[in-house]
C-alpha cells in the first residue's frame, strides 16, 4: 500500500462518547419478546428506523440474564447507532436498558407496554422515532482515522480454503492494522479445541493465556462433558465444514486461528458481550461459534465493523455491523457471488499473495467504513441472536 | 507461476495437501505447490477428488498420524495409498 496504513482516513460518525461509528442507524429495540410486535410496529411506521425482534427477556437469571442485558445494552450503545426506542413490557427493566445506552450519550427513550397497551405505546414510541429520525438524517460524517475503527473477526461454513486463503487474508489485516491502533475481537471458544495449545500461546503473556485456558476448559467440562450424547463429531466439524474437506476438529480449529495472523497477541479475555476494557489491541471474546449469535455479540461489545471469512458459503449478516464476506473458494465465489465482498480465491492458484489479499481487505474495510453496503446489508441480513447459556425459570 | 496448481501443502512436514481446482480426475498428474515457500513437484492423483478434500502425499498405514499446517490433525484408521483421498472414512481425531 502506498500511503501509510496510519495515516489512511475515512469519512464516519463521531458519537458523543468519541467513538466512531460506520452507520447511522435509529434502532427500536425489544427488551422482551413479547415487545417485538409493538417495535415492529414502530418500525413500520416511521421510515428510517430499524426495529430488531428477538427471542429473550423474560424470567431470565442469573449469568443468563446479565448477558442478554449486556447485548442490548451494548446493540444500542454500538457507534453505528445514533439514537435508540426501547420497548418493554414493563418499565423497571425497560429503564435499565435505557439507563445503559444513555450512559454513551446518544439519545435513548423507553416506552412500557403495561397500563397503556400496544397501540397507545406505539403511538407515544412512533412519535420519538420520528423526531431520531430527523435527528440522526441530518448527522453529518466527518474525516476520522481507520486506526480508530473496531473490527471483529468470525468465520463460519468453514471448509479447507479457509485455512489457506481466507482466514490468513483476515490475520494480514490484523498484523498490518492492529500496529495503527485499532481494537480487534476473535472468539469462537468451541471451534478452537483441537488447536487450545497454540492459543494459549498467543496470549500476550502467560497470565493471559492462563485465564484464556481456564475459560476455554470450564466451556469444555460445563457445557460439552455436561451436554453431549456421545461426542461432538456430529456437529464439530459441521456437516457441511466435511462437505467442504475438513476432516478433524483439530484441522478446523487450526485453520479458524490462521484469523488472528502471525505477529499478533491477544491482551485481554472478554465475556460474551462485553466491552474491551484495556485499550486498542486484540481481545478474545468467549463466544458461541454459531454465525449469528457471535456476530450478535461482538456487536455489543462495541465493534463497528465485522469480517467474516468463508468457504462454503455462510450468507449471514448483523442489524447494525456491516459484516465483510471473504472466500477463497472458487467454486463458492462462482456459485454465490453476491453474498462475497472480498474474493481472494486467487490465493489458492498462486496469482495472488497473502499480503496481496490483506490489502485487499484493508480497502474493502475503508470503503466499507465510508459507506459501502456489504452483500450481507443489500441482501438484507439481519441476524440478531441472544445468546441464552441455560434454560429460564 | 504460469500453471496453475492442483493441490496445496501448508508446510514442508505435512503429509496431506489440498485439492484447489473443481472435478480433479483419478490419474491427473497435479501440479503441488507448498504454501510456506512456494516449492513445487508432481504428484498422480489416485481418485476423483473434489475440490477442499485431502490428498495423501505419501503411503499413510493405520496408525499413523495426519499432518497438516505442521500440526497432528489426527490419526490415520485404515491404509491410504499415496495420492489417494484422505477424509472422514480414513482418517480421525485423536480426541474421541
Amino acid at each position: 500500500m502506498s500511503t501509510k496504513l496510519s495515516d489512511i482516513s475515512i469519512q464516519a460518525f463521531r458519537r458523543e462518547n468519541k467513538r466512531v461509528g460506520v452507520r447511522n442507524h435509529v434502532l427500536i429495540l425489544p427488551l422482551d419478546d413479547i415487545s417485538n410486535a409493538a417495535c415492529e410496529a414502530v418500525g413500520n411506521n416511521i421510515k428510517g428506523t430499524m426495529a430488531i425482534p428477538h427471542a429473550y427477556g423474560r424470567l431470565q437469571f442469573g449469568e443468563d440474564l446479565e448477558v442478554t442485558f449486556r447485548t442490548l445494552i451494548g446493540t444500542g450503545a454500538n457507534p453505528n447507532v445514533a439514537a435508540v426506542v426501547v420497548i418493554g413490557i414493563e418499565p423497571s427493566w425497560t429503564k435499565r436498558v435505557v439507563d445503559g445506552i444513555a450512559a454513551t450519550g446518544k439519545p435513548v427513550e423507553g416506552f412500557s407496554i403495561e397500563q397503556n397497551g400496544d397501540l397507545k405505546t406505539i403511538m407515544d414510541a412512533s412519535r420519538k422515532a420520528k423526531e431520531f429520525v430527523h435527528y440522526a438524517s441530518e448527522l453529518q460524517r466527518e474525516e476520522c482515522a481507520l486506526s480508530d475503527l473496531w473490527i471483529s473477526t468470525k468465520c463460519g461454513e468453514s471448509d479447507t480454503t479457509t485455512g489457506l486463503g481466507s482466514c490468513p487474508t483476515v490475520g494480514n489485516m490484523y498484523d498490518k492494522l492492529l500496529p495503527t491502533g485499532i481494537y480487534g475481537c476473535f472468539g469462537e471458544t468451541s471451534e478452537i479445541t483441537g488447536a487450545e495449545h497454540i492459543c494459549q500461546k498467543r496470549a500476550v503473556n502467560e497470565e493471559v493465556g492462563e485465564r484464556w485456558y481456564k475459560m476455554w476448559k470450564a466451556y469444555q467440562d460445563d457445557v460439552i462433558f455436561a451436554h453431549q450424547t456421545d461426542d461432538l463429531s456430529d456437529s464439530q466439524p459441521t456437516k457441511g465444514n466435511i462437505e467442504g474437506g475438513l476432516t478433524t476438529i483439530e484441522e478446523k480449529a487450526l485453520g479458524n486461528l490462521e484469523k488472528i495472523g502471525r505477529t499478533s497477541e491477544y491482551i485481554d479475555i472478554l465475556e460474551p458481550a462485553e466491552a474491551p476494557q484495556k485499550g486498542k489491541g486484540l481481545y478474545f471474546m468467549d463466544s458461541s461459534s454459531a454465525a449469528a449469535e457471535c456476530v450478535t455479540l461482538m456487536a455489543a461489545g462495541g465493534y463497528v465493523i465485522h469480517t467474516f471469512p468463508t468457504g462454503q458459503g455462510n450468507v449471514v449478516g448483523n442489524p447494525i455491523v456491516p459484516v465483510i464476506k471473504i472466500s477463497a473458494n472458487p467454486r463458492t465465489v462462482r456459485t454465490m457471488s453476491e453474498h462475497v465482498d472480498c474474493d481472494v480465491s486467487g490465493i489458492l492458484r498462486r496469482e495472488m499473495t497473502i499480503d496481496q489479499a490483506g490489502d485487499e481487505l484493508i480497502e474493502m474495510i475503508r470503503r466499507t467504513a465510508n459507506g459501502r453496503n456489504t452483500a450481507a446489508e443489500a441482501l438484507g441480513h439481519r441476524e440478531f441472536s441472544i445468546t441464552k447459556l441455560y434454560r429460564s425459570a | 507461476m504460469a500453471e496453475i496448481p492442483h493441490l496445496l501443502v501448508h508446510e514442508q512436514e505435512d503429509n496431506v495437501g489440498v485439492v484447489v481446482v473443481e472435478g480433479l480426475k483419478s490419474g491427473t498428474d497435479m501440479l503441488v505447490c507448498v504454501t510456506h515457500d512456494n516449492s513445487t513437484f508432481r504428484l498422480t492423483a489416485g481418485a476423483d477428488v473434489p475440490i477442499g478434500h485431502k490428498i495423501a502425499l505419501k503411503d499413510l498405514k493405520e496408525g499413523d498420524t495426519a499432518t497438516k499446517y505442521g500440526e497432528d490433525i489426527g490419526k490415520i484408521v485404515a491404509d491410504i495409498s499415496k495420492g489417494d483421498h484422505v477424509h472422514t472414512h480414513n482418517c480421525k481425531t485423536k480426541r474421541w
